[in-house]
């Protein structure tokens, strides 16, 4: 056990937790915004793949790390829009449009990808993103280089949890956000516009979740490969469960998250006895159903959630 | 007076082939209450959602202050001085008081604008004794204090004509009266009410006008409704004379009903604390109170919905060994729910389905477990013609009848089967005059038979009319039992608020 723990302390290791976090903290931040304002978005699955395919695809094409990033940003406002268009618009099925969303997004994605790359045996890659030292502030011992050293992506995401909550708590817009998410008659009787708030807020999660997207293909692990999201998706699903629909309680969330995936990794590696690798792999997982299981009896969901707004419906 | 701070003219809106509202005329002056009167359909709402930018009236004009106006939305209306309080609040329960103020305002460079807002909310206190304490979330707010939040909401966003439909149907008598009192405040301070309710006594209490209402057009306009006779105004809503039904003497039998300090723990709404009565056979037992005090978990607890943790309860002599609705039905009692449509039938079957659905496996509609189709029709059309429920058949969709309708297809259901016991909550809420009193007139009937009847009701008045005694919960309890002879609205209205009878003396 001692090499395990031994291991937990190292730099390396809580720089690994940070970068694990990350994606999911841009993911969980993305689903929490659509869903306060009452529109779950099943979709993020699939728009984390397809803006990784095209932020991955921008890049590959131009060279520029960044005109890959808004690539992808984009990518997932058009998803988010796609989604809203269905659920706000139209007022069809949250669970059934999200799923076809993801559905939609995962096909289109390994299309393009096939028809711009071709069959290839080894699979095309980027020059990604490199750590960026941020000066001072890197040379603070074990906590400098974990957290100071890392892609210019993982400071956005530091940066996106504080804004999100100024945003959600202290605008006018993200009142507007709570109201239409917890009572959107009363939103609508205020004279705010339901749709509206609905519509950008469920594009500006999809634009978070296009930054989830962007950071796996083109910061992680600097290719496009259809395993790419594997389930992070869903799990920043549950994540906002676990961290009650709160800016900082879902970033806490993705950091827990995170822990247990990067302790996982380190035991698969210290070959622990002879447990097979798989074993560790549900790890996080499990953490994952446990977590919820526990949190999810006090959590309360925005009451609006999944309920479409009609007005005449009096 | 002054000219018209707002003023409708010739509103005209169709649904479908129902014309809601037909050529209506209607004028607000500042500083004026108006009543708008009429019973369940006849046009309030419609009109108050049309001054409020919900529908698009067919044919006519607003005009706000002599200059005519389009109301497309609530944001239109607001714009233009228009304020609603709905009946059912728009507030969202889990968010701040100051936060449901500050929704639709612009902040202050980027930001909600605290500040601002709460200057402005102490602002409306002093104005009008409207105080809330800003932070409380509104699920910590009691009823009144949430309307009183309405109200400052529509004062908040600059209304200076306030819309309140039926606002004191969710009030204890002492919350009327403060709501009454700040109404009065407001239109001495220049905005203009319109108040809208069916109960008489309120109109003729507060309103300086009245328009009433009826199948759309109005009926007639009263000028002095404190001088006018509660059956005048009546009949103009109704076209013909409504005489209340009386209630006879009776001698009540032997207890057909009794609780013998029943206590429960619910998960939800108050929990009852030791509550004891009883009803005897031929009498109709009143039970008062502020909403939300018990009378729900006391209804479920009597109809065996739900279990208590501790007490007794007899139903005709036996004791109820084990609650389940289907078990209580066969001590003998007969339940009428609170909400006609959620747990009174199935909105979405035919209406015979759902007059025979607590009795569903019983042999008199079905056999080896297979439903007698016929039986079941033949019991629902027997009902409908015994009952005049109007409906195309008993195969039309329940949800498709009308509250009145429904409400007698309940009745129907449950005295077709002679019930030793009735419960029933809420009779008349949402009924017409004409409707309401055919109600009444069944209840009366079944006591003349022997029945023992308990209404919940929040409606004083037609408790005081019906009942035989009344009994006033307050946080779970009994907090007192008067005889109707007794009883009057200011000695039930000091119990509905928790202060004792030794309180009132004093």
């Amino acid at each position: 056990m001692s090499v395990v723990l031994e291991q937990i302390f190292q730099v390396g290791f809580l720089a690994a937790i940070i970068r694990i976090a990350t994606p999911l903290a841009f993911a969980t931040l993305g689903e929490m915004f659509s869903e306060r304002a009452g529109v779950l978005n099943l979709g993020i699955e699939g728009i984390m793949l397809l803006s990784a395919m095209t932020g991955f695809t921008a890049t590959s094409l131009s060279g520029s790390l960044w005109l890959g990033v808004l690539a992808a940003v984009l990518t997932g406002m058009l998803m988010g829009a796609l989604h809203a268009l269905f659920t706000v618009a139209l007022g069809l099925s949250q669970h059934v449009c999200g799923i076809g969303v993801t559905l939609f997004s995962s096909g289109l994605a390994y299309f393009l990808y096939r028809l711009i790359f071709g069959q290839q045996s080894v699979p095309p890659n980027i020059k990604g993103f490199a750590t960026l030292p941020i000066p001072v502030l890197s040379d603070i011992p074990v906590l400098g280089p974990a957290v100071f050293n890392q892609f210019a992506l993982v400071y956005m995401a530091m940066l996106a949890i504080p804004l999100a909550a100024f945003v959600l708590y202290r605008t006018p817009w993200g009142l507007s956000v709570r109201m239409v998410g917890e009572n959107p008659r009363a939103a609508d009787s205020a004279g705010v516009s339901v749709i509206a708030t609905r519509f950008q807020a469920v594009i500006l999660g999809g634009a978070l979740m296009g930054l989830a997207g962007a950071f796996l293909s083109m910061a992680q692990f600097n290719a496009f490969t259809f395993g790419v999201v594997s389930g992070r998706g869903w799990v920043a699903i549950a994540l906002v469960v676990f961290g009650r629909w709160d800016p900082w309680r879902s970033a806490g969330a993705a950091l827990l998250f995170a822990f247990v995936d990067a302790l996982q990794l380190r035991m698969q590696a210290s070959g622990l006895g002879h447990i097979p690798y798989e074993a560790f792999l549900m790890l996080p997982f499990i953490f994952t159903i446990v977590a919820m299981a526990v949190m999810s009896r006090n959590a309360v969901a925005p009451s609006a959630l999944l309920k479409p707004f009609r007005r005449e419906e009096r | 007076m002054s000219a018209p701070l707002i003023e409708m003219r010739g509103i005209t809106k169709s649904f479908g082939a129902v014309k809601a509202n037909e050529a209506v005329d209607l004028s607000v002056a500042p500083g004026e209450i108006l009543g708008l009167l009429g019973e369940n359909g006849a046009g309030k709402t419609t009109l108050m959602n049309v001054l409020f930018g919900a529908y698009a009236p067919d044919a006519g004009e607003i005009l706000v202050e002599g200059r005519p106006v389009t109301i497309n939305s609530s944001a239109d209306a607001l714009a233009a001085g228009i304020g609603m309080v709905h009946q059912h609040f728009h507030l969202a329960p889990r968010l701040s008081v100051l936060e449901n103020l500050l929704i639709g305002i612009p902040g202050k460079s980027g930001r909600i604008d605290r500040a601002g807002g709460l200057a402005r909310l102490a602002e409306i206190g002093r104005q009008h004794g409207l105080t809330l304490d800003p932070d409380l979330p509104v699920a910590a707010l009691s009823v009144g204090e949430q309307q009183r939040l309405e109200i400052v909401k529509a004062l908040f966003r600059g209304a200076r004509l306030l819309i309140l439909d039926e606002p004191t149907a969710v009030l204890a008598p002492t919350e009327v009266d403060g709501l009454f009192a700040a109404l009065r405040s407001m239109a001495a301070q220049g905005l203009g009410i319109i108040f809208i309710s069916h109960k008489l006594n309120e109109v003729r209490a507060l309103t300086h006008r009245c328009v009433v209402l009826r199948h759309g057009r109005v009926a007639g306009r009263v000028d002095d409704p404190a001088n006018t006779t509660s059956s005048e105004m009546a009949r103009l809503m109704c076209g013909h004379e409504i005489v209340p039904p009386a209630r006879g003497p009776s001698t009540p039998g032997a207890a057909v009903l009794t609780l013998d300090g029943i206590s429960t723990s619910r998960h939800s709404g108050m929990a009852l604390r030791d509550v004891s009565l009883f009803v005897r056979a031929g009498e109709i037992l009143g039970i008062a109170g502020v909403s939300g005090n018990g009378q729900r978990a006391l209804a479920e607890v009597i109809s065996g919905v739900a279990a208590p943790d501790a007490g007794r309860m007899t139903i005709a002599g036996k004791k109820v060994e084990q609650f389940s609705p289907r078990a209580v039905q066969a001590l003998g009692l007969g339940r009428i729910p609170e909400d006609r449509m959620t747990t009174g039938l199935v909105t979405n079957l035919p209406l015979a389905d759902s007059m025979v659905l607590p009795r569903i496996g019983t042999e008199a509609f079905s056999r080896k477990g297979l439903l007698k189709p016929d039986a079941i029709r033949a019991f629902a059309e027997a009902q409908i013609k015994a009952y005049d429920i109007r409906c195309p058949g008993p195969m039309t969709r329940a949800g498709a009848l009308s509250g009145g309708n429904l409400q007698k297809a309940l009745l129907a259901r449950e005295l077709a089967f002679d019930p030793q016991v009735l419960i029933v909550s809420q009779p008349t809420r949402g009924l017409d005059i004409g409707a309401a009193r055919f109600i009444h007139e069944k209840f009366l009937d079944m006591r003349a038979k022997g029945c023992g009847i308990i209404v919940i009701g929040e409606d004083l008045e037609e408790l005081l009319m019906l009942c035989d005694r009344i009994a006033v919960m307050y946080e779970g309890r009994i907090a007192g039992t008067l005889d109707s002879a007794d009883a009057t609205i200011a000695r039930l209205g000091l119990l509905m608020t928790g202060a004792g009878q030794t309180e009132e003396a004093a």
